[in-house]
């Protein structure tokens, strides 16, 4: 095995055990800067590597994607929970012992998600993602406000509804490989069952999967059961809103994809596509209305978060190179975008005490710069060009009209609501008097300009060794 | 093969009886000694497949299970539950005719989904699944119709006897994985206590209802 690999899985573990141990909240929050910046520098180095596939460790061009976005992704929101904690000491919302149990869980979390990511042992993933979960869980409830209690209870109560209907899944592809490649490690090998996968039981594979679809696909936030999301995103810190929306829904729908590519190689079995397209397009549409009802402004960027994850499902439906390309684009996007969103929300919360979007008026006025960082992150959101949703958003769109014009319809249909939706919020918010209460945050600016930067970036010029990298991704997804 | 055959069968349809008996008890502490109960079957159902398949190892997941969650669990509970004083009756959503009938059909609903789809595998293997997956159905519809705390606990932890059942049933589950699944479960007690006791602080009662009161947006 690879020092790397070693690095971004070891990094997060070893630093959240020694921020647990060191008192002082200044100390813990620059510990955990400095230990997301070293394991995001390790995965870089994932770039440069050939693929490895070992019984535990996998890192083919799809994972490698999804481990340099995860890594960055926390790094910078690392960066940014450095200012929102410090806030929140100084205001008396948390306690310095609750802070330093804090930072210690948000290496936790990030080590679970690597595992996650890497694990070639489709048990392992799954302990990744169970983690993950739990040590989330904690981090919403940690305000202990009734509210926030709830929510962490809700949370708790799906999500492990959702992650043991993912294990029965996993038990049963267990079984399916057992009878071809024998008892033991390799039937729960994920390379190994997908090289194998023509000769695998159909029956099985196709109820495994639907446990699959249901228990992660909860994770995912997708229509049915994303009950958890909004409240989850509203009532824990704004970090973990960012965290929640920007990795954790991408993981779990990564493990998702992860067993879509078995049942795709597999000739006699279920088509996943259609089911993850009716899903997608009903967690989409159904979003994009409920933006119209929000009164919370961290529950309308959680409900844009289940849109946007619907219109991403959507498109891995769809399938084929090009939609694949478009998909794992748009997660991308997403991922920056919305955790830039969540950025300048937090700050914006904290600044005028509340997340009411009633109470929060004139932004442009009281707090131009956290003004101009929440309208571009929403123009960019709604996939208004120059910005990189726009492309992806235009690719699903135009592959999907090539092949089925009635359901490029629907999802552009769910697009306009949405963003619809978003600009009569942002048009609220951002102008008419200021009012209500106006206190001061030091807030660091640095995060959410890098992941704009990086945003229009892409939106103006994809560098070919980019595409390349994500064709060879879309390819894999088959 | 035979007798193999039939005991691990008795173990797994005890758990089952257990699972229906946890769906109409309405006093918190039979609540927990059925759990117990379950959680002692699981264990030597556990015991007997390491026994039949020749795999040490589970008898390992066997102990985990028995002194775990068959005894250390359901004390801890009941200390927490006299300490709070809930050890009156339990409230039910539905009525036991219903909870009993929905039971039945989740029950027939897995044993038909199983038994249909796996033709290929084992009939030791795919009864015992369709059992395990009948637990874990009754485990989801006890969290669904409890509004307590605790039996909630419990609901959660019978989903978890379930899913071990159906893990040890597949012959030669790696062992990593049930000493996640045991090890997860310690972790899940520890959020579950931290909970129980928070929301004891917070409105003297720990029934999910008085959460429901602060649900929602606020307005």
């Amino acid at each position: 095995m690879n020092e790397a690999v070693y690095a971004v899985a070891g990094i997060p573990v070893i630093s959240g055990l020694l921020l647990a141990l060191i008192p002082g909240y200044r100390i813990t929050a620059i510990g955990n800067v400095i230990a997301s910046g070293l394991t995001f520098m390790a995965s870089l180095t994932f770039l440069a590597m050939p693929p490895i596939v070992e019984n535990y460790v996998i890192l083919d061009s799809l994972n490698t994607f999804f481990i340099v976005l995860n890594t960055l992704v926390g790094f910078t929101t690392s960066a940014f929970s450095a200012s929102y904690i410090g806030h929140e000491i100084k205001t008396g919302h948390l306690t310095p012992l609750f802070v330093r149990f804090y930072h210690a869980l948000f290496q936790g979390m990030m080590a679970s998600m690597n595992i996650a990511l890497l694990a070639n042992n489709i048990g392992v993933m799954w302990v990744g993602l169970e983690l993950a979960t739990l040590m989330t869980v904690i981090m919403v409830g940690i305000y202990r406000t009734p509210n926030a209690l709830e929510a962490a209870w809700k949370y708790f109560i799906l999500g492990i509804v959702g992650i043991s209907l993912a294990f029965f899944g996993t038990i049963l592809v267990y079984l399916a490989g057992q009878s071809v490649l024998g008892e033991g490690l390799p039937a729960m090998t994920w390379s190994r069952l997908l090289s194998s996968a023509p000769q695998l039981d159909a029956g099985l594979l196709n109820l495994a999967f639907i446990f699959l679809l249901v228990g992660y696909g909860t994770k995912v936030g997708l229509a049915p059961l994303h009950a958890w999301l909004p409240d989850a995103h509203a009532e824990g810190p704004t970090p973990i809103s960012a965290v929640l929306s920007g990795l954790l829904l991408n993981v779990a729908l990564f493990a998702l994809l992860r067993f879509k590519m078995l049942m795709a190689a597999h000739p006699g079995a279920l088509k996943p596509g259609p089911i993850m397209i009716a899903i997608g397009l009903l967690s989409l549409i159904f979003a994009a209305f409920m933006l119209y009802r929000r009164r919370d402004i961290k529950r309308l960027f959680a409900y844009s978060s289940i849109e946007h994850m619907g219109l991403i499902t959507f498109a891995f439906g769809m399938g084929g190179p090009l939609a694949n390309f478009a998909g794992l684009l748009h997660m991308v996007m997403h991922s920056l975008t919305k955790s830039a969103i969540f950025f300048a929300v937090g700050h914006v919360a904290q600044a005028k005490g509340t997340q009411r979007l009633a109470d929060i008026r004139g932004l442009s006025v009281s707090h131009p710069a956290l003004a101009a960082g929440l309208a571009l992150g929403v123009v960019a959101i709604s996939g208004l060009p120059p910005f990189g949703a726009f492309m992806s958003e235009f690719l699903i769109l135009t592959t999907t009209f090539a092949r089925e014009p009635l359901l490029a319809l629907a999802a552009a249909f769910g697009l306009l609501v949405a963003f619809g939706a978003l600009l009569l919020r942002l048009q609220g918010v951002l102008f008419g008097t200021p009012a209500g209460a106006d206190h001061k945050v030091n807030a660091s600016s640095l995060p959410l300009i890098v992941h704009l930067t990086l945003v229009l970036a892409a939106g103006l010029y994809l560098p070919a060794a980019l595409i390349a990298w994500f064709q060879r991704a879309a390819e894999l997804l088959g | 093969m035979t007798h193999g055959y039939d005991v691990a069968h008795f173990l797994a349809g005890t758990m089952l009886v257990a699972s229906f008996t946890l769906l109409y008890q309405d006093r918190i502490f039979a609540v927990l000694n059925t759990f117990a109960a379950q959680a002692m079957a699981l264990a030597l159902a556990v015991a007997w497949q390491g026994y039949v398949q020749h795999h040490p190892d589970l008898f390992i997941t066997a102990a985990m299970a028995f002194g775990l969650k068959g005894i250390v669990i359901p004390l801890a509970l009941n200390r927490m539950v006299v300490r709070l004083g809930i050890h009156r009756d339990v409230d039910q959503a539905v009525n036991v005719a219903m909870a009993m009938f929905l039971g039945l059909g989740l029950t027939s609903l897995a044993l038909l989904l199983v038994l249909k789809v796996t033709p290929g595998a084992a009939s030791f293997t795919r009864e015992g699944l369709a059992l395990a997956l009948a637990i874990i159905l009754l485990g989801f519809l006890m969290m669904i119709t409890r509004r307590n705390a605790v039996t909630q606990i419990v609901g959660f932890m019978s989903i978890e006897n379930g899913l071990i059942l159906a893990a040890t049933g597949a012959r030669g589950m790696p062992l990593v994985v049930e000493v996640s699944v045991a090890f997860s479960v310690l972790i899940a007690l520890f959020v579950f206590a931290v909970f129980v006791f928070r929301i004891r602080e917070r409105f003297d009662s720990v029934d999910i209802e008085s959460l429901d009161r602060v649900r929602g947006e606020r307005r």
